[in-house]
């Protein structure tokens, strides 16, 4: 089950305030297969862990897009998914079967653009030693309804 | 290397259904649990026609065309020794099961780094759906390591 917290009060927010983070337990090659079939991503060095050691890997690295994914989770936990304008990542390290990430959100910047008063977040994926996984940036709409 | 003329390749225009069972499957794989995405009533009470497709599907939708490592082949991108490196959307319009979303893809880049070991090459994806509104774009930027 997804955590609740309490709402986020988009107009409140400043640069530097962070959304609630999102916890992922560690990581299982059961995971793996599972979004490899859902994804439609088969390619081989996430789930075939011979295919991992041949491409010099040492095992099997998960999706980038599992983390992006997870990424996603960390944003439409707080805001409507229709206020994301802009989101991209870099994918700055693998990720390896046990390793717990936690995706965070921080404010970055305020501004108004298209009309809109918009908020872009830093984004980042850690693992349990705190290696930055996955870099990221979103832009979303918070004005008033 | 991967022959720079590649730059301004285009993949073959591919449309694609959105799947509601495929939406609850990949909902399941990220541990997504909004309803909006996996229950059509609560989909429906929201105002939508259907499922509400979270952001990175668009992803793997497009990896549902036929042959989806094709153009690597015809590219000459090994495989073995790709990583995805960036990934990034940017988005008009929100997409929901039952939609039929084309994509056209275009190599808007190809460059190399560190003397040569590590080759850049940058897809955009444009993505419309079936009333001929744009959906959103993605770029996918995927690195081949040599050594």
């Amino acid at each position: 089950m997804a955590e609740h917290h309490s709402p986020v009060n988009w107009q409140a927010l400043e640069v530097g305030d962070r959304l609630p983070a999102l916890q992922l337990p560690p990581l299982t090659r059961a995971q793996l297969a599972i979004y490899c079939g859902a994804s439609g991503d088969h390619n081989p060095v996430h789930v075939d862990s011979d295919f991992a050691r041949e491409a010099g890997l040492g095992d099997v690295i998960a999706h980038g897009m599992l983390i992006m994914a997870w990424m996603g989770r960390c944003l439409t936990d707080q805001v409507d998914q229709s206020r994301i304008r802009s989101f991209e990542t870099r994918f700055t390290a693998m990720t390896r079967v046990g390793d717990a990430i936690t995706c965070e959100a921080e404010v970055a910047g305020k501004f108004v653009e298209a009309g809109e008063q918009r908020l872009r977040l830093n984004l980042r994926a850690c693992d349990q030693r705190g290696e930055i996984k996955t870099q990221g940036w979103a832009v979303v709409d918070v004005t008033p309804t | 290397m991967i022959d720079p003329k590649f730059i301004g390749y285009r993949s073959p225009a591919c449309t694609l259904e959105v799947e509601k069972g495929r939406l609850r499957q990949f909902a399941k794989a990220i541990g997504e649990t909004r309803p909006v995405c996996v229950d059509e009533q609560a989909a429906r009470q929201a105002g939508y026609p259907g499922l509400l497709m979270p952001p990175t599907f668009l992803f793997c939708l497009e990896m549902d065309r036929p042959d989806p490592y094709g153009w690597f082949d015809e590219v000459g991108i090994p495989l073995p020794q790709v990583l995805h490196a960036e990934q990034g959307f940017t988005y008009h319009a929100p997409a929901f099961a039952g939609d039929a979303l084309t994509f056209q893809a275009v190599i808007s880049d190809i460059h190399t780094r560190k003397g040569g070991l590590l080759e850049f090459v940058v897809q955009d994806n444009a993505i419309t759906n079936q009333h001929g509104q744009a959906v959103a774009e993605f770029r996918r930027t995927l690195v081949i390591r040599h050594g």
